[in-house]
């Protein structure tokens, strides 16, 4: 078996991303994702990358755009609050089809709320947050794992699609300590191929432009409709999940990130009494995982969406199911954990009123 | 027949869409003509504002990215970290570098991030159709201080050499105009040296330019070259505020 270390969910992002040959990080101070920054000025340093603690949000992001469009693995963490600040760069970013990595250690919210776990930041991050029709890739660990594995298959499927991605996390994750596998081949930064796209000084070429605006007539419905192509081909060839005991499930708990660790101690409950309950855990948030879903919808009479919110994806379940299944709720807007007896207990009720 | 005088190779064949008397098409001449004097076009890397310069990005022969209102220093320095052996200069109008990018503006001077900023002072927004600019002078009438700038109500403009003086991270900061053929050369002369400290590394420069916005300010050309000089270089006063190179060591 290949070792294992104790790491931090948020050191172990750090690690994923410098893994994943990200050498540019910007950033701003922000509680529950401290670690990420305070972690990366060290790293970064040791790699030969570029660290900037910026004056706020705002620069951070447009850092990023400026880094990335110039070529390079860039990344920024930010809680809630910071994040909202960035949007505007985000638009930016995905208006003018530049690949960059924003990791979000979602906390209660609205407004300063608090610093506990939260998943109230769903439609903020799948519905993009900022202006204009755009979307922006999400990806939701639920260990430190996964916050070590996504930081590269988030810059994968960021330069792929010439995208923004999107690592949705909660404080929970990033400061609970797991054992995490280092796997795969680092990747060395040289070693990426020269994009068509890189703004690197035109020496020996024609000039690059990067922009995401357009004022000729029509031409901004063309290169939108253009996007959306691309948008449609990321829902059809990304949506990714992880099932558990839904083969046979009479009762499906679809949860993300910590609330799916949590409901897998419910329908492990559930299961030890009998009853047939399964779990799907979208991993990637937008595409959302509809097809899975819908062709479960078909024979599975109950749905159970748990959230750290008031109901956010729920939104997204009730689409894809196109209402052949009941889909009931458990949330916890505001920095509540849900946890596995009540996940069970509500099982046995959805089953018990059928 | 031998050319005389043409367009700079540093500018694309695009016709530019100022107004006539505008002072954004001399400042993108001397531009030019520094991307292709200095031999660095081919190692530039231009940032197109928001305001009537936005299409800079079309105008200079280099590569290029338009970047959100205001946020051209933070970009700039990320390109520059990035690309440290590329020129990396913003061209920003003063309602995109003193009101929203303030604060992009001052953190990138206390950096001391290796930069060349072109900061066209207009006094007014332009493409907006001539509201008050942070630059506006007291009194000055623009469409959203149609008696004048009341500094009681509207506060006072801010002048960003001097305020940026304060700081002890910038190398370089100059304030020029564009109103008279002396003026022009003086402006280039400051522009190359901004460039050539970039090539050096010492870190960075801003340049403020007095440029005229006949349009927004409801004069002719004429008025309005006249008007810097009479007016407008008075509160804001022309030389160098900052050159570290001079700096006795
Ligand atoms: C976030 C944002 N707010 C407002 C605008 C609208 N806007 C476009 S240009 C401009 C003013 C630009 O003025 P200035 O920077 O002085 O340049 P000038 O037009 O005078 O050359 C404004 C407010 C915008 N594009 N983005
Ligand atoms: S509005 Fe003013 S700044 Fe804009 S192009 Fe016309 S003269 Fe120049």
């Amino acid at each position: 078996m290949a070792e294992k270390t104790l790491m931090y969910g948020n050191h172990a992002l750090v690690e994923g991303a410098i893994y994943a040959g990200c050498r540019f990080f910007a950033g701003y101070p922000i509680t529950p994702q401290n670690e990420i920054p305070e972690y990366m000025s060290i790293r970064m340093n040791e790699v030969g990358g570029v660290f900037l603690q910026t004056e706020s949000e705002l620069a951070a992001i447009n850092m990023l755009f400026g880094a990335a469009a110039a070529g390079a693995r860039a990344m920024t963490s930010s809680s809630s609050p910071g994040i909202s600040l960035m949007q505007e760069g985000l638009s930016y970013i995905a208006g003018a089809d530049i690949p960059v990595l924003v990791v979000n250690v979602v906390r209660g919210g609205p407004g300063l709320g608090n610093i506990a776990p939260a998943q109230s930041d769903y439609f903020q991050s799948v519905k993009s947050g900022g202006h204009g029709d755009y979307h922006t890739i999400v990806l939701a660990p639920n260990s430190a794992q996964e916050m070590f594995e996504f930081p590269r298959l988030a810059f994968e499927l960021a330069e792929k699609y010439r995208n923004p991605a999107l690592i949705l996390a909660d404080g929970l994750l990033g400061q609970m300590m797991e054992p995490v596998e280092i796997k795969g081949e680092p990747i060395d930064p040289k070693s990426l191929p020269e994009q068509d796209w890189w703004l690197t000084g035109c020496k020996g070429r024609e000039r690059r432009v990067v922009r995401s605006y357009d004022l000729r007539p029509g031409k901004l419905e063309e290169w939108n409709w253009r996007r959306w192509k691309k948008y449609q081909e990321i829902l059809n060839n990304e949506q990714r999940w992880e099932e558990i005991k839904i083969d046979d499930a009479e009762v499906i708990v679809v949860a993300y990130g910590t609330s799916a660790r949590v409901a897998e101690a419910g329908v492990r409950m559930a299961r030890e009494k009998g009853i047939k309950a399964g779990l799907l855990r979208p991993i990637t948030l937008w595409p959302f995982p509809a097809k899975i879903i819908s062709e479960l919808s078909k024979k599975v009479e109950d749905f159970l969406v748990v959230e750290m919110s008031l109901g956010q994806m729920i939104e997204d379940v009730r689409l894809a199911v196109e209402g052949k299944a009941r889909i009931h709720f458990i949330g916890h807007p505001g920095g509540g954990l849900p946890t596995g007896p009540e996940i069970y207990n509500k099982i046995i009720e959805i089953r018990s009123k059928k | 027949m031998k050319l005389l005088f043409g367009r700079p190779a540093g500018l694309t064949e695009i016709k530019q869409r100022y107004c006539p008397g505008c002072g954004h098409g001399i400042v993108h001449r001397i531009i030019g003509e520094l991307l292709v004097e200095m031999n660095i076009r081919e190692k530039a890397i231009g940032i197109a504002p928001v305001g009537c310069s936005v299409f800079a990005d079309e105008y200079f022969n280099c590569d290029m990215i338009q970047v959100p209102h205001g946020r051209a220093p933070a970009v700039a320095t990320g390109i520059k970290r990035t690309r440290p052996d590329c020129v990396v200069f913003t061209y920003q109008g003063d309602g995109d570098l003193a009101a929203i990018g303030t604060a992009e503006t001052i953190h990138a001077a206390a950096r001391n991030e290796n930069i060349t900023i072109i900061f066209i002072n207009n006094a007014i927004y332009g493409m907006t159709g001539g509201q008050l600019a942070p630059t506006t002078l007291p009194g000055m009438r623009s469409t959203t201080s149609v008696k004048g700038r009341d500094v009681v109500k509207q506060g006072y403009p801010i002048k960003v050499c001097e305020l940026l003086n304060a700081l002890d991270g910038p190398f370089y900061l100059e304030r020029v105009a564009v109103d008279t053929p002396k003026n022009i050369i003086k402006t280039k002369k400051a522009i190359k040296t901004a460039f050539q400290y970039q090539l050096e590394n010492k870190g960075f420069s801003l340049i403020e330019v007095l440029s005229m916005c006949p349009t927004g300010w409801g004069v002719t050309p004429i008025q309005a070259k006249k008007w810097i000089a009479e007016v407008m270089a008075k509160y804001y006063p022309l030389g160098e505020f900052r050159n570290r190179a001079k700096e006795v060591k």
